[in-house]
Order: C-alpha cells, then structure tokens, then sequence
C-alpha cells in the first residue's frame, strides 16, 4: 500500500476549494463543476477505501505517518478502523449529493441550490468537508483536534451567509459558541491526557494508539473522561447540549442541514468514542449511567418535540436529536451490541437525515414554506422525492428490511442487557417516530394541495433525482444485506471492547 | 579588541542604522510626490538586512559581548527577525498613508525605533536595557502624535509620552534598586545574587513589581493598559499596528530575559503575580472588546487579551512555556499586522473605520474580505491558522506548569473572543451596503498594500500549518533561557 489515498481524501476538498475560489465569480458553473468532479472523486476513493479495508487483518489500516512537529510529539497520522471507515464513506456520500442538490436551477419561479456566490460556498463546503474527513482518519490527537476545529468553524459563515433569513445570524452564533465550548473543554482534557501520558512513560506524543496504552490512573479518568466525553459529545447533539442543532439545522441552507446533521453530529459522536471511551475506558464505566440518561432521555424527548413541530426542518432536526441520542445510547452500554449498533446508526442515520433534509429543501425551494398545515399534494408533482421520502421514513422508523432496523436492533439489545427498563423506556420513542413521520407523509405528500401552491409547483430536477437514488441506495442495501457493513463495523468494536477490558 | 562575534552580534543594528542613515541623506533629493518610495526603500531594505543578518550573524553558543552589555543567542536573534519583519510589513503599510506616508522622517523613526527594540532583545545589563527601552519609546511617542492637524493624534501622542514617561521612571527606580541590593546591572550574575535568603521576599517582590510597571505598560497588561485604545485609535493606523505587534513582542523579550534568568530565584512568587495579572488582564481586554463600535479600538482590546494568553506561558516558567510564547508572539505579529494592514487598506479607500463600515466587504472585495477571514480567524484561535497552534501551545504549556485553572480561565475567554471576532465577521460577509450596490464600490489594492498583506496571509497560514520550523527556532530561541 504505497498510494496515500487517506492523505488525498482529506485533502482532496481543501485542494478543490482553493481552485475553486481562484475562479473568476461570474464563473458560477465552472465552479459547481469543480466541487462536482472533486466530490465524485473523494466519494471513488472512500468506496475504494471502505471495500479495500481487510476485515480478517482488522485494526488500523492504509496507515499514514509524516512527522509534523517532532519536539513536542505531533505527526500527521492517518488509518481507519472498522468504525471509520464507514464514516468516511458517509462523508463521501454526503458531500458528493450535497454538492448535487445544491447545484441551482436557473428557472426564476424555483431558484433551487445556491444562487448568491456559489464559488464562496462551495469552498466553505468544501472546507469542512475537508476537516471531517481529517477527524474520522486522524491517529493523532493534536492532528484530531485541528481537524475538528476545520469542521467546525466554516459551519458559521455557511449558515450565517446562506442560511434562512430570520433565524440565521443567531443561528449560527448560537451553533458555533455551543460547539466552540464543546471543543475546547475537551481540548483541556486532552492537553491533561498528553502531559500525564508524559509523566508515565517518558514518551512525548499525541499519538492515540499510544496513548490508549497510557495506564491513566482510575482517579484521573474519573475526573476528565465527563469533559472530553461530553465536550465532544455537544457537536452530537447530546441532551442537555443539544438546543444549538435544531435551531442550525433550520436555519441552514439544505446542503448544509445535510451536512451539518449527516456527518458533523457523527464527528461529535466519533470523537467522543475514540477520545472518551477508547483513551479512558475506566472513566467511562464510573460515568456510563450518566451518559446513558443523558441518551435515554434524549431519545424519548426530542422525538417527542419532533413530534409537535409545525415546521418540517424543526420535525427533522429534533429527530436527529433523538436518533443521534440512540448512537449515543448505544455507546454507553459499553458492550458488543450496543457499540455495533451505535456505529451502524451512524452511518444509517447520516444517510437517511441528508435524504430528509434535502428533499425538505427541495420542497421548500419550491413551495417557499416549510410549515406541515400549509403544504400537501407533492406526491402528484414530485412523486420521486415522495417515494425517497418514504424509504427515509421506513428507515427512521426501525422498519425491517431497511439500514434503521439493522442499526436499532442492536443497539435495544444491548440497552436491555445493561438496564432493562432504560430499554422498554427508549422504545417509547419508536412509536413516536412513526406517528410524526405517518403524519408527515399524509399531510405534505398526500393531502389535498392548497389552492395558492396550485400551478407553480415543479418536479424536482435530474440531479436531484440521482442525489435521492444514492442516498436511497444505501439504506436499502445495508437493511437487505447487513454483511455488507455489519463484520467490518465488528472488526472495529473488537477493538473497543478490548480497551474496555473485554465484555 | 573588537573581535567578529561583537560585530555578528549588532549585525542587523549596523545595517538598520546604515539604511536610516541612507533614508535620511536620499530623502531630501526625492521631489514630494515620489518620497513615499523612501518606503519601498526602508521594506526593501530591511529586508536585504534580514537575508545578511541570517547569513552572517547567526548566533552560536551563547555569549556575552560588549563588555557584558549584549547577550549574543538564539533568543535575540529570533526577536530580531520577527521585528525586522514587522518593521520592514509597516513600512510597506506606512506609504499610501495620506498624511504620513511621503514623509521621509516617519520611516526613519520607525528605524530608530526598531534599532531600540533589536536592543530590547538582546540586553543582559540593565543600563543598557533602560537605553533600549527609551530609544524605542521615543520614536514611537512622536510618530504617534505625527499628524499635528489631527486632534486625536495629537492626544494619542502626548497620552503615550505621559504614561510611557511615568512608567519608565517608575522602572527605572526599580533596577536602580536592583543595584542597590545587589551591587550589579548584569542580567546574569543577577540569576545567583538576586534571590531567597540574599534578600527579604517583600523587598525582591516590591523591586519586581516596580519593573513590571514599565514592562506592563509596553505589553499593555491589565491595570497598565489604559493608553492602549487611546493610542491606536488616534495614532497613525499603521504607527498603531507597529506599536501592537512589535513593540509589545519586544516588552514580552525583556519580561521573558528579566523574569526567567535575573530574577529566576524568586520564580514561586512571580509566576503566581503573573497568573492572576494573566487572568485578568484576558478577562477585561475581552470583556471590554465586547461593546467596541470603532475597529481599531476592537483590535486594541484584542490585542490586550491576546498578552494575557501569551502570559500563560510565561507563567509556566518552562522551557515549553518561553518557546509557546515565542512562538505566539511570532504567530500574533503576523495575525495583527495583517488586520491592521486591512483596516488601513479599507480606511484609504473609503475613509471609515467603524465596523459597521464593513458591511458588503466581501462583495465590494472578495479577496480582501477573505484576508479579514483568515486574520479574524486566526485571532479568535481557529485552524488552519496561526492563532489555533499558538494559543494550543500556550495552553499546553500552562497545562504542563500544572496552571489548569488558568488555562480555563483563557478557555472562557477564547469563547468571548470568538463573539466579537464573529460579529465583524458578520458584517463583512452577511450585511450588505444600504443600497446593495456593493459592485460600484470596489476596494482597489495600491502595490504596496497588496505586496504586505500578501506576504502576511500567507505568514498566517504557513505559522498554522507547516508549525514544525517556527516551533524549533521557537524551541531553540527558549533554550537559551535555561
């Protein structure tokens, strides 16, 4: 394995920006162009990456490492385990139909996509994308955390810019203290983690797999694994941190809700597993009662708010607090199943909450309303975003046959071996996803349209056709075919529960 | 015997005094409209000087030359370079000045001035250190009070001469004290005279706070940091930017030789005095920043928060901690100069200097607002630039000294940063010009502008990237601390 393929997906985005915003601004369809042809090329790679990766061998692989600052112990170390490497797939579908829908339509009555300096968008997009591949492929923590930090801050620029007029600019702010604050709590428990990693033995490095054989003192994980776990946890949305996702996702231009609930929460959630639970295995059995009320109640709650919400971003964006809720539900049962579920609900989640986001965004190019009373009849008009939209349903649901029902399963029975009653509790919230996300379809895809939407709606567009299949695609082959991700995402848990001192 | 280590050690002063000496004899036989070149003069020149100084005046081992009065090491030299460049980037920004900028004698004070801070970094003997105190002061005093038709310049002069003159005094009395205990002025025969049981702790700790007046007031640190807004918002922008970058990279060289060699024995005590002045002096520049309307104001709180993060590493009194300070101040110097360069490039179009003003930048220049991105960001402390690796650094350093409560404490005020560098932000890529015509207002770059924020970007960039080179020069500057 000589060719660098991590190092060129994760800089592959960055590249593309910057030629991007050397183009001319008037050149808008060179610079989609651009962001299209980077984008399929770092969704080719990942593919390669996530079929490639030798599930027999398991443990890091495609492992990268160039010294970057050896005094104080920092390279630029990348590899992907069993639970990265979906995520870096996700990531690449995720930019790659993000990059579809908001390519625009120049028809006056939609002006669909980004219309307002797309070559600026694009390479804030782009940006981030950059830094998420960097996160989920990063050995280094130094190196994580710069990432991280990349990921973060173009989301305010996006949202603020091009987001929805009336929420965004407090919005935006919103999202990037919350985030800001999760970042560095974490980072103060990792600059901890580095000096006594020091202390104990001698060797001055942010390297995570070393670090994993630090021998942190059962006092020292106590105290710093809540700060780490949880700073990180904010950007995934954990209840009580969760306020600043809703109010993001809504205020976001769509490609950016995808991104922002498809693959930015995932970061949060991925961060906290491999810097909270894999670095300070004893500190997360101390806390994994808290950290499983904090997701039991994040569950049954926001799928409750979900449920009496009016506007269909706001209905979404709480669900993805209670789905990301049970990722983290399933990390804190700290065994096989939960974890495993945990990580194929991320990948599940990612796809189906990009799916809803943008096909709530092509109705909302559309029909300039999000609100669920004032829409209907869209199956007529747009009878592919109906059937996408339903898949995604069938999927948020837990359905059998689908990526939801492979990823929930698991993550139940994991609960139920820890604390029976925190799983019967949880269940609740299934129930109620079905019955926000039924009323959904009823109202907005098969009640009778509303006179003034009458006329001057239209079908969504080519590409939007293909960013739904894609997505699509994924959910349908994991639910039919769950050893398509279900032995590689095993590989990764393994290693998990090994830190964990094997359960 | 004038042997070639002293000649290497005031190499760069030799050539920066040969090239003020050339501004003034060219000068006069320039006709008016083309002095503003002495610029492309003083820039060029200067950095001629840094290439001849690196080539032939790097430093080896430590030494002691001039009969004791310099101090030839990694740590000056280091110093040298970052205020070299900074003075040769304010040159560059000093030229399309409308009131300064084709006079010849403002580049020649920011000579004299630069000639006093090289000195700054190098002294070992406190005569010589209050001589390269005032021969920077001097200079800056009349080039902020340099446009006489201009009230507030006027003040901002004659508010620096005030403070700056009762603070040097005030320290001043204190070395003389130092003497008075200890019979000697050489930094280094201090690190073994000046400490526990040669001297009562209250009378150390009363000499040291003493000094730590004049040297706060450089560094602007929290309670001496009254003239700061005053002065960079009257004072010539580019003066300002010097005065903010330069001028107080120089104090933090003098505080880190003073404090972490002279007057090492008594290392429990300060650190303590520091962390809290650290503490608060974060805490009131951001807090203070928060309600600014005018930019240069905003960036004069900023830039008193961003000493107290660079205390940090003072505080934790390592070898980690003085090269995390180097390394800020390396990094910091880049990020203000480029703001600074920024706000002087919008004002000569467009004559305002409220953040409001910037509403539409992005639109009416893209390339510029991109810059102001990158600056901005860099000051709030995110990646890919400079400002992320410092304040991790810095914060690292603290960590290690075991000051975690002061690290959070510079956390929290990362998090006020990030608001109020956001909010300007805002107004460059979200709000528009009220009659949305932001194309019939472009903000064309003159070549000067363009060559300095050019270089400077890229500086910001490179420092948060490619850290590893700045970080070892850093390291080896620190090493010669211990």
């Amino acid at each position: 394995m000589n060719f660098p393929v991590l190092s060129v997906i994760t800089f592959t985005p960055m590249v593309a920006a910057l030629i991007i915003l050397m183009l001319p601004a008037q050149r808008k369809n060179e610079a989609r162009g651009v962001a299209l042809a980077a984008a399929t090329f770092a969704l080719i790679l990942s593919f390669w990456v996530y079929l490639t990766y030798d599930q027999a061998a398991a443990g890091y692989q495609f492992i990268e490492k160039y010294s970057w600052l050896p005094a104080l112990g920092i390279s630029l170390h990348f590899g992907v385990d069993g639970i990265s490497a979906p995520l870096v797939l996700l990531t690449g579908v995720v930019m790659f139909t993000g990059v579809l829908i908001s390519w625009g339509d120049d028809d006056k009555h939609v002006m669909a996509g980004i219309q307002d300096r797309p070559r600026e968008f694009f390479a804030f997009l782009f940006l981030l994308a950059g830094g998420v591949f960097g996160v989920f492929v990063s050995l280094d923590l130094f190196m994580l955390f710069f990432f991280y930090e990349i990921a973060v801050f173009p989301m305010y620029l996006l949202i603020a810019i091009w987001g929805w007029i009336q929420t965004r600019e407090y919005a935006a702010m919103k999202l990037t203290l919350y985030l800001f604050i999760g970042s560095v709590v974490s980072l103060v428990g990792v600059l901890a983690m580095y000096w006594l990693q020091y202390k104990n033995t001698g060797v001055l490095s942010f390297d995570m797999i070393l670090m994993e054989n630090a021998g942190f003192s059962q006092t020292f994980q106590n105290i710093w694994f809540l700060p780490v776990f949880l700073g990180f946890a904010v950007l995934g949305g954990i209840w009580p941190f969760h306020n600043w996702s809703p109010d993001g996702h809504v205020a976001a231009p769509t490609a950016v809700s995808m991104f922002h609930a498809g693959v930015l929460m995932k970061l949060g959630a991925f961060a906290a597993l491999r810097v909270g639970i894999m670095l300070l295995p004893q500190g997360a059995h101390t806390w994994s009662w808290l950290i499983m009320l904090f997701a039991g109640v994040a569950v049954v709650y926001g799928a409750y708010i979900a449920f009496v919400q009016e506007d269909m971003k706001y209905m979404i964006g709480f669900s993805s607090v209670s789905h990301m809720g049970l990722v983290m539900l399933g990390m804190s049962t700290l065994n096989r199943n939960g974890i495993m579920g945990a990580g194929i609900q991320m990948f599940s989640h990612g796809v189906m909450t990009a799916l809803f986001f943008a096909i709530t965004g092509m109705i909302y190019d559309r029909s300039h309303t999000r609100q669920i009373p004032e829409l209907g009849g869209m199956s007529k008009i747009m009878p592919f975003a109906t059937i996408g939209f339903i898949i995604g349903g069938l999927v948020s649901m837990g359905m059998p046959f689908f990526s939801g029902f492979v990823a929930e399963f698991p993550i139940f029975m994991g609960v139920w071996e820890v604390q029976w009653l925190v799983a019967v509790i949880a269940s609740i919230s299934i129930v109620i996803t079905a019955a926000y996300i039924m009323r959904n379809i009823r109202q907005v895809f098969f009640g009778a349209m509303p006179e003034k939407l009458e006329g001057h709606i239209t079908d969504v567009t080519v590409l939007d056709k293909v960013a739904i299949t894609t997505l699509c695609l994924f959910m349908i082959v994991i639910g039919l075919f769950p050893s398509f991700m279900v032995p590689l995402i095993e590989t990764g848990v393994e290693n998990v529960l090994r830190l964990l001192g094997g359960s | 015997m004038f042997t070639s280590t002293m000649f290497a050690s005031i190499l760069p002063e030799v050539l920066i005094l040969v090239l003020g000496m050339l501004v003034l004899i060219v000068e006069p036989f320039w006709k008016e409209e083309k002095r503003r070149n002495v610029g492309w003069l003083t820039a060029g020149g200067l950095f001629v000087a840094m290439i001849i100084s690196v080539l032939f005046g790097q430093p080896g081992e430590p030494t002691s030359t001039l009969g004791g009065m310099i101090r030839f090491d990694w740590l000056g030299f280091f110093f040298k370079m970052l205020f070299m460049f900074a003075a040769a980037a304010t040159a560059l920004l000093l030229m399309d000045n409308d009131k300064v900028g084709h006079r010849g004698e403002a580049y020649l004070l920011l000579l004299a001035s630069l000639l006093g801070m090289n000195l700054m970094a190098v002294s070992s003997d406190l005569v010589m250190l209050y001589l390269a105190i005032e021969t920077t002061s001097i200079p800056l005093y009349i080039l902020s009070g340099f446009m006489l038709n201009d009230e507030k310049s006027t003040e901002a002069g004659f508010k620096y001469l005030l403070f700056g003159a009762l603070t040097s005094t005030i320290m001043l009395y204190g070395f003389s004290l130092v003497f008075g205990f200890t019979g000697t002025t050489n930094l280094y025969q201090l690190t073994d005279m000046f400490k526990t049981g040669d001297l009562p702790l209250v009378t150390a700790l009363g000499t040291m706070a003493l000094i730590l007046v004049g040297l706060g007031f450089k560094v602007s640190i929290v309670p001496f940091h009254f003239w700061a807004p005053d002065v960079y918002e009257g004072a010539p922008t580019p003066v300002a930017g010097f005065l903010s970058t330069a001028s107080k990279a120089a104090g933090f060289a003098v505080l880190l030789r003073l404090f972490f060699v002279a007057f090492s024995g008594f290392s429990v005590s300060w650190t303590t005095a520091f962390a809290i002045l650290a503490a608060i002096t974060m805490t009131v520049g951001n807090l203070l920043a928060l309600p600014q309307t005018n930019i240069k104001r905003l960036l004069a709180f900023s830039s008193i928060a961003h000493a107290g993060y660079a205390m940090i590493g003072v505080v934790a009194f390592s070898q980690l901690g003085a090269a995390s300070v180097v390394f800020y101040l390396a990094a910091y110097i880049a990020t203000n100069l480029l703001a600074f360069g920024i706000v002087m490039a919008f004002s000569k179009v467009t004559g305002l200097e409220d953040v409001k003003d910037y509403a539409g930048m992005s639109r009416r220049a893209p390339w510029l607002g991109l810059m102001m991105l990158a600056a901005f960001l860099s000051l709030t402390g995110m990646p890919p630039f400079g400002g992320f690796v410092a304040k991790v650094f810095v914060f690292a350093a603290g960590v290690q000294a075991g000051y975690v409560w002061l690290v959070i404490v510079g956390i929290l005020n990362s998090i006020i940063g990030v608001y109020y560098y956001l909010n300007v932000l805002k107004y460059v890529y979200l709000y528009r010009m009220p009659n949305q015509d932001e194309e019939n207002h472009p903000i064309p770059l003159t070549r000067p502008y363009a060559i300095a924020l050019v270089v400077l970007v890229v500086g910001v960039i490179l420092i948060g990237t490619v850290f590893a080179p700045w970080f070892s020069w850093s390291d080896a500057a620190a090493l010669n601390l211990f």
